[in-house]
């Protein structure tokens, strides 16, 4: 899944290098304002939760797994800004201890899995939780949706740095064609696993969703009589 | 916590590509690197030359080959990848053992498969020559952002910790009977999940807490 050194030729990596540097420099002022100065144990522990949920693999096709990218369930847990910053930390833990994805691709691998999958994540999720009636039961679907869209985002996306830059000659329509059917099956899996994972937490503590709280902020007190026996 | 935070990739030594300081490391993997993707394909005297180079430095690290062999694996998914392109990709065809395969696509997989191993065998060896608070300090020479990296550190810090607390609810799930590659368990796999981010979360509020009444203001004492 992790984009490899050489697959992409050098000025598109760099050039991804400096579009990551740029998205993670916003997400570290950003996220200031979602965790305040909690933001360093925080977001190393959410950060090493994506890192345990991406060890999960579930089977797609033809005695292949995927398993969860963990984009579009950072940014509805613990909000967009946050969920850049795990994922690249994430990623460069894997790059630099895991030899997973190449030291040139990381600004790809950032740029695929923080910025473009978190950013698209958070985006139809915010826009489903506006269409979808205003109730914690919303959350769920919402956030699967978003965990459906991330994963064919990063993938069109790799494809468009592809024919800018791709190191093999194959033609971009067939490489489109394959990497967004393959995605959108992995984008099921992504989606079932991100609406369960976001219902079950909002079941035990709504509190914790940051995507939950604007509809949490307008529950009203409710009091109810129960009679005794 | 009494274990060792020695990163599974570490091995053990004393020599002098261990004893590199950890900036030096990274600046020189990721000049390497550099130059390997910039190598035009079909450069294969190039792409030797940067072999038997790296193949030196693992010679002087003393980490057994058979060490980083067994965990090149990483590369397997792209392999596969490379194998596939000389038959989708474009151009005129050639045949090679009754298959008809294109020309320039051979060319590009091979020059595929020298950049991916390379680059993993370059980024094994810094790992395994590279203990994680170094590797940070190195991070932090080199001007990484102050709170990326107190992040980082916090991440590696814990891998093992909340790791090892999913292996155990894997273990306890399996012990009554599920089946966590099953479709079928996902629902019990997905709360399972969502418990270990409860609990991941409250860890960070404690260890912040901790760190506050020790007198964190932000940055980490060095």
């Amino acid at each position: 899944m992790h984009v490899p050194d050489g697959f992409l030729d050098a000025p598109t990596s760099l050039a991804t290098g400096v579009v990551a540097m740029a998205g993670v420099g916003l997400a570290l002022r950003g996220a200031r304002r979602e965790l305040d100065d909690r933001t360093a144990p925080m977001a190393g522990l959410v950060a090493t939760f994506v890192f345990a949920g991406q060890m999960m693999n579930f089977p797609v096709a033809a005695g292949t797994s995927g398993h969860l990218l963990g984009g579009a369930l950072a940014a509805v847990l613990v909000g967009p800004w946050s969920a850049v910053l795990c994922l690249s930390v994430v990623l460069l833990v894997q790059a630099l201890f895991m030899a997973d994805g190449g030291i040139t691709a990381l600004g790809t691998n950032v740029t695929l899995m923080a910025l473009v999958a978190v950013v698209v994540g958070w985006v139809v999720f915010a826009g489903a939780r506006r269409v979808l009636p205003r109730r914690t039961s919303s959350i769920a679907p919402a956030a699967a949706l978003a965990g459906f869209a991330s994963v064919p985002a990063a993938a069109a996306v790799f494809t468009l740095l592809f024919t800018v830059g791709g190191q093999a000659p194959v033609d971009p329509g067939t490489v489109l064609v394959a990497m967004l059917s393959w995605h959108a099956v992995i984008g099921v899996g992504e989606a079932v696993i991100t609406g369960l994972v976001v219902g079950s937490v909002v079941a035990v503590r709504p509190d914790l969703v940051y995507g939950a709280r604007p509809v949490l902020a307008e529950r009203e007190l409710e009091i109810r009589e129960v009679v005794a026996r | 916590m009494g274990a060792g935070h020695k990163h599974r990739l570490h091995y053990h030594g004393h020599s002098p590509v261990h004893r590199t300081p950890a900036h030096v490391k990274l600046l020189a993997l990721v000049a390497f690197m550099l130059v390997v993707v910039a190598t035009p394909a079909g450069w294969w005297t190039f792409h030797g030359v940067q072999a038997v180079l790296l193949l030196g430095v693992v010679a002087a690290s003393r980490v057994p080959p058979l060490y980083l062999a067994k965990r090149m694996v990483v590369e397997v998914p792209f392999v596969v990848f490379a194998l596939l392109v000389p038959f989708v990709a474009t151009g005129p065809r050639t045949d090679v053992l009754g298959l008809s395969l294109s020309e320039p696509g051979l060319v590009a997989a091979g020059a595929l498969l020298a950049k991916g191993t390379l680059g993993v065998l370059a980024s094994l060896t810094l790992a395994a020559t590279t203990e994680a608070p170094d590797l940070l300090r190195g991070l932090q020479r080199l001007r990484m952002p102050d709170l990326l990296v107190q992040i980082m550190g916090f991440m590696i810090r814990y891998l093992d910790v909340v790791t090892g607390e999913l292996g155990r609810m894997t273990t306890a799930m399996r012990a009554r009977g599920c089946e966590p590659r099953s479709p079928r368990h996902w629902p019990v796999l997905a709360r399972a999940m969502g418990s270990l981010f409860i609990r991941s979360y409250e860890r960070g509020e404690r260890v912040h807490l901790a760190m506050l009444s020790r007198g964190y203001d932000g940055s980490l004492p060095s």
